[in-house]
């Protein structure tokens, strides 16, 4: 394989993965009279679909996925025809109320989204062998629950869609949020999460979340080109260069947000897609619609409960009524972000807007101290460093 | 031979200020020339990771004898400046080159921009036995 393509790691991957197809097909179909030539065969035609544009990819992956479906889980259905409905079951299997999130994570990206060990093990900064591990462990623990291999129903379905839409946002927020080293492993996640999304869009094209989830990553990745800089350092929002912006993405999203705000229902990602949605609008970062944002945040607030959420509303109250609005609402939410490194860098970005210098900088090193994110660290304590030295010239 | 180069919050000998004080570009001058170390190491075929810990605010000291109910103590801690700071690990030819590293990492500007003159401890991984 090496000395026909020339590339040995995506070979090796090929092998593998015709490895896999034998062990599934030659004890149902009988050996072939001769394995070694099948395999490359295989292989060949594994590495050939690789080579393949990104269009062709996407198409192939419905059908590879349900291929794996097979060696996912407990087959009952062998001669069912593959189609959208077999990925959303598989998907279904992958985030498995008996897995964890970074299993059900690891085994969505494996199994449906086909990505290799080696590429998820570097994305997530794990070595491979982990990785292997992790995946096969939780395939183990799908295969020991006594959940079938079949379409969930009811209002099962609709716990158990919420958990993919969840394993997908998971995965997309571990691509956005920018890491050390991997940058480029990390921008694919994003990309699989985006795709995954449409591939539930297709098996479900009347869910409301699912089309809002699709909007919110699609509006929320266009900033990706403007968020850090050359030395991959965080820009935050307000400061990027809009023209950056992916409008094509942005364009996208904001018509799949229409879609799914005509349904009527309102749900969680719908909302988020609305935020991301008036901040895209804004083609200057002044001419941002915060009132409109601020009424957002509370209906988000009211449905979710989730403090972060009424931290960024805190931060849409300074700029619609000033800090003091702002500072009022972090003062309730004390007791329960105490200590949270987001709660002391809002408060920070808040003080710091209302001219309270001094106590701006404490709040910054007070988070910096706290995140266990290393940009983010980088950030605040530049911010810290920026009011000092305007402070004491 | 691996070797693990490590990195506490103490061990600058020189009066240096906590990095929130420094200029903001000293402090990007700090970052990047971390960030060109480890390019540089990658590049060669020499670095196998390279980590930085979150603060010693967020470290939990946790002892446990099996039975009774796990002792977890939190910070602050007042040896805080013993705890690691973060750390490389390195695959390289020789000893040597090791303490090349090493010494490189040590010389990062500090907020003046002159050497910081960080003590890194260096430490072999312990290999299999050799035949």
């Amino acid at each position: 394989m090496v000395r026909r393509f020339g590339d040995f790691s995506d070979s090796e991957d090929a092998v593998q993965e015709a490895l896999v197809a034998a062990s599934t097909q030659w004890p149902a179909e009988g050996t072939p009279e001769n394995p070694v030539s099948w395999l490359i065969h295989v292989a060949s035609r594994r590495m050939t679909d690789r080579i393949r544009s990104e269009a062709a990819r996407r198409g192939r992956e419905d059908a590879a996925a349900a291929d794996r479906a097979v060696a996912v889980a407990p087959q009952t259905e062998p001669d069912a025809a593959p189609g959208h409905d077999d990925t959303l079951v598989l998907m279904f299997m992958c985030c498995h109320p008996a897995l964890t999130p970074a299993s059900a994570i690891a085994l969505t990206l494996r199994a449906v989204a086909g990505l290799t060990t080696t590429e998820i093990g570097s994305a997530f900064l794990v070595p491979e062998a982990t990785m292997a591990q992790r995946i096969s462990r939780a395939k183990q623990s799908i295969r020991a629950s006594p959940e079938p291999f079949r379409m969930p129903e009811g209002d099962e379905r609709a716990e158990r869609l919420r958990s993919v839409l969840r394993v997908i946002y998971l995965i997309f927020n571990e691509g956005y949020l920018t890491s050390t080293g991997a940058e480029l492993a990390r921008a694919e996640l994003a990309a699989e999460a985006i795709r995954l999304a449409r591939i539930v869009r297709l098996a479900l094209p009347e869910d409301p979340e699912v089309v809002g989830l699709l909007a919110l990553m699609l509006l929320t990745d266009a900033r990706r080109p403007a968020r850090s800089d050359a030395a991959s350092e965080l820009i935050p929002l307000e400061q990027q260069d809009r023209t950056l912006w992916d409008r094509e993405a942005i364009e996208q999203g904001a018509a799949l947000l229409a879609e799914a705000v005509a349904r009527g229902a309102v749900g969680e990602y719908q909302l988020q897609a609305a935020i991301a949605a008036e901040h895209a609008k804004a083609g200057r970062a002044e001419d941002t619609d915060w009132r409109e944002i601020l009424g957002l945040y509370g209906l988000l607030e009211r449905m979710t409960g989730n403090p972060m959420v009424a931290l960024n509303r805190a931060i849409a109250a300074a700029m619609v009524d000033g800090p003091d609005a702002g500072l009022a609402l972090l003062a309730d939410l004390d007791e329960r972000l105490e200590g949270h490194h987001r709660l002391h860098s809002t408060r920070a970005h808040l003080l710091e807007m209302a001219g309270d210098t001094e106590g701006a900088i404490a709040e910054y090193r007070l988070a910096a101290d706290r995140t266990n994110s290393l940009p983010e660290r980088h950030y605040l304590t530049k911010q810290a460093a920026k009011l000092n030295e305007r402070d004491v010239p | 031979m691996k070797f693990m180069l490590l990195q506490d919050y103490g061990g600058v000998a020189r009066d240096v200020p906590p990095m929130s004080e420094w200029a903001p570009e000293a402090i990007e001058a700090h970052i990047q020339y971390q960030k060109d170390l480890n390019a540089e190491l990658r590049e060669r075929g020499e670095l196998v990771e390279a980590q930085g810990l979150a603060t010693p605010e967020l470290a939990k000291f946790v002892v446990s004898n099996g039975a009774a109910p796990t002792v977890v103590t939190d910070g602050p801690f007042p040896e805080s400046k013993e705890l690691l700071a973060g750390y490389r690990l390195i695959d390289v030819e020789s000893p040597e080159r090791a303490i090349e590293i090493a010494a490189k990492g040590s010389a990062a500007p500090a907020h003046d921009g002159t050497p910081i003159e960080q003590s890194i401890e260096v430490r072999e991984v312990m290999g299999p036995i050799e035949h």
